[in-house]
C-alpha cells in the first residue's frame, strides 16, 4: 500500500495529515499489518486534549494490544465512530477511512518535525531488515 | 503505535521448517525461546487460519514440543512403573496404541508440566512435553527415575512434528497415508506409511478442539520440507490453509485446553486447574499426591472459570479481576476475542464463591473496571457431527 506523499509520519506508525490548523490521525499500513486482525477501537472524546509523543488511545488485534502515540498536540474534534462497529476497516483502508481522530492543532509548527513519506518508507524498510538480520 | 514484538534475538531455536515459513511470510514470535510463525498474513491471517480449522482443516508446524521415550531397563515393567510415578493419569489403563493428557507433578501438587503420554508397548511410552519447558521436564524426568529399572531417551530434535487440524483433516490424512485410520479413534495413534515414509507415527490428538492428527516425521530439514509440501498439496482441495501460534492459542483457549505458564504453572495445583479427571488418586503413589491430598482436605482457595466480557472490552492475559465494591479478587490467566464466538472470552482464577455461572465479574482494563460474567465452559465444543467415517460405515 502506497504512502501517501502529503501525509507526515512517526517512528511509532501513525500518519498526520493536516489541512488549515487541523490535523486527521491514523495508523499506517505497516502498523496495521503488524497488529493483525483488527477488534477493536478505545478512542478519546471529543474535546479531549492530546499531546504530541503522548498515548490517546488503544488499537486491538485478536492477539494484541497497541496503545496509539499522537503525533501532534491539540484538541480533539472529531472521532471516527464508523470504528467501533467496523474496526476491521483499520486493516483494509487505514490511510483512508479508517482515520481515528480530528485534532485542532495547538502548534501547527509541530508537524515539520515528523517524516515525510520517503524518510517513512525508508525508516520501515530498515525495520524490516533488522527483523530479517536478526533471524 | 508500538510494536508489541521486540526483534527477534538470533539465538532462538529454529524448527526444521523455519525457511519455509519465512518464504510464505509468515510473522515470526519468540515462542519459548524459538523462532516461530504467529500467522501467515499472505494466506488470510489469525482469524482466516482460526476459521479453516473449525470449519475445514488447517496445518501446524508444532516441532517445538519435546518429545521423552522411557522404555523398558534390563528387566520388564520398569518403565511403566517410572510413568506412574512421574505422571498423574493412570498409565496402566492405557492399551497399546493408545494416549491420554495426563501432566508431572512437583512434590507440591503443581505443574512441572503437562503431557501426553502414549503407550507405544507394554513398557514403551513417548511423552510430548512443551516447547518452553523442555530441558526442565528432561532433567526433572532423569532425575526422578532414577530408582527405576527403566531407559530415558530425549528425542525432542528427533522429530518434526506436523498438527493436521479440523473436521477435514481425516480426509487430507488419507490421502497421505496407507495407515487404516478409522480405527484410530480420539486419542489414539497408528504406526503407518506418510508420504512414502515407513513407520511413521500418527496420533489422533491436537490442540485446537476439533477433530485431527499430529504426525512425527524424521526431523531432517528435506523430509520435513517435503512432508510439508506434499501435506499443503493433499490438503488444497479441502482449503487447508498453514496456521500459526495465533490461531492455535484462540483455539485452545476456545476449547478451555490449559497452556503452561497460564492456567497452569509450579504455583497453581491440579484441583485449582481443574485437572481432577486426568489425576488418579487411587492408582497408588505419585509424584503430588500426598500434596494434592493435604489440598483436598485444606479445600480450594481459588478455582479456573470462564469469562465472557458484558462491557465492550477484551479481557488479557494478566488483568486483573475484581469485583464490583472491592479491589483484585483474582487474575486472567488467558483472554482473547473468540473469532467462533464473535465475543471476548477469558479464563480466569476467582476464589470458588465466586465460580458459579452468571456470576458477575469485573475486569480491570487500562485502570478502568470492565464488566464480564462467568460462563459455563469449555466456550467452544465441536459438534457431535456424524464424522466421514461413521457415515461411510452405516451407509
Amino acid at each position: 500500500m502506497a504512502y501517501p506523499a502529503k501525509y507526515r509520519y512517526t517512528k511509532q506508525h501513525e500518519w498526520v495529515d493536516v489541512s488549515g490548523d487541523v490535523a486527521t490521525i491514523g495508523i499506517t499500513d505497516y502498523a496495521q499489518h503488524e497488529l493483525g486482525d483488527v477488534v477493536f477501537a478505545e478512542l478519546p472524546k471529543v474535546g479531549a486534549k492530546v499531546e504530541a509523543g503522548k498515548p490517546f488511545g488503544t488499537v486491538e488485534s485478536v492477539k494484541a494490544v497497541s496503545e496509539i502515540y499522537s503525533p501532534v498536540a491539540g484538541e480533539v474534534t472529531e472521532v471516527n465512530g464508523e470504528l467501533q462497529n467496523t474496526p476491521e476497516k483499520i486493516n483494509s483502508d487505514p490511510h483512508g477511512s479508517a482515520w481515528l481522530i480530528r485534532v485542532r492543532l495547538a502548534n501547527p509548527a509541530e508537524v515539520k518535525g515528523l517524516m515525510d513519506a520517503a524518510a517513512y518508507e525508508a525508516f520501515i524498510a530498515e525495520a524490516d531488515k533488522s527483523k530479517e538480520a536478526s533471524a | 503505535m508500538e510494536s508489541v514484538n521486540s526483534p527477534i534475538a538470533s539465538e532462538l531455536r529454529k524448527t526444521a521448517l523455519n525457511a519455509v515459513h519465512r518464504r510464505l511470510g509468515a510473522k515470526m514470535v519468540n515462542f519459548g525461546g524459538w523462532d516461530m510463525p504467529v500467522e501467515y498474513p499472505s494466506t488470510g491471517g489469525l482469524v482466516a487460519e482460526h476459521k479453516a480449522v473449525r470449519s475445514s482443516v488447517g496445518v501446524f508446524d508444532v516441532s517445538h514440543m519435546g518429545d521423552i521415550r522411557v522404555r523398558t531397563g534390563r528387566t520388564p515393567g520398569g518403565a511403566l512403573t517410572a510413568v506412574q510415578h512421574l505422571s498423574m493419569n493412570d498409565a496402566s489403563k492405557l492399551a497399546i496404541g493408545q494416549a491420554h493428557y495426563s501432566a508431572l507433578l512437583y512434590p507440591t501438587g503443581t505443574f512441572v508440566d503437562d503431557v501426553i503420554v502414549h503407550r507405544l508397548g507394554d513398557d514403551d511410552f513417548l511423552l510430548v512435553i512443551n516447547a518452553g519447558t523442555r530441558e526442565k521436564d528432561i532433567r526433572w524426568v532423569r532425575e526422578n527415575v532414577k530408582g527405576f529399572d527403566c531407559v530415558v531417551e530425549d528425542l525432542s530434535d528427533a522429530y518434526t512434528q506436523l498438527a493436521i487440524q479440523g473436521p477435514r483433516a481425516i480426509d487430507v490424512m488419507r490421502k497421505l497415508t496407507d495407515a487404516n485410520l478409522d480405527g484410530v479413534k480420539n486419542y489414539w495413534f497408528t504406526h503407518g506409511s506418510v508420504c512414502g515414509l515407513k513407520d511413521i507415527l500418527i496420533a489422533r490428538t491436537g490442540y485446537t478442539g476439533e477433530d485431527g492428527f499430529e504426525i512425527y516425521v524424521p526431523s531432517d530439514k528435506a523430509t520435513s520440507e517435503e512432508v510439508w509440501t506434499r501435506v499443503m498439496d493433499a490438503g488444497r482441495e479441502f482449503g487447508l490453509i498453514p496456521c500459526g501460534l495465533g490461531a492455535r492459542n484462540t483455539l485452545r483457549l476456545e476449547a478451555k485446553m490449559a497452556l503452561y505458564g497460564h492456567e497452569i504453572s509450579d504455583t497453581i495445583n491440579v484441583w485449582e486447574a481443574g485437572l481432577d479427571r486426568y489425576c488418579k488418586m487411587d492408582k497408588g503413589e505419585f509424584i503430588g499426591r500426598e500434596a494434592l491430598e493435604r489440598a483436598k482436605a485444606a479445600g480450594l482457595k481459588r478455582t479456573l472459570v470462564g469469562l465472557e466480557m458484558i462491557d465492550r472490552g477484551i479481557a488479557r492475559d494478566e488483568y486483573c479481576c475484581c469485583s464490583e465494591a472491592d479491589g483484585a479478587i483474582g487474575v486472567i490467566t488467558s483472554g482473547s476475542p473468540s473469532p467462533t464466538l464473535g465475543k471476548n472470552i477469558a479464563l480466569a482464577y476467582v476464589p470458588p464463591s465466586m465460580s458459579v455461572v452468571g456470576t458477575p465479574i469485573y475486569v480491570e482494563i487500562r485502570g478502568q473496571k470492565y464488566k464480564a460474567q462467568v460462563v459455563p465452559t469449555p466456550f467452544y465444543k465441536r459438534p457431535k457431527m456424524a464424522t466421514a467415517t461413521q457415515v461411510v460405515k452405516t451407509a
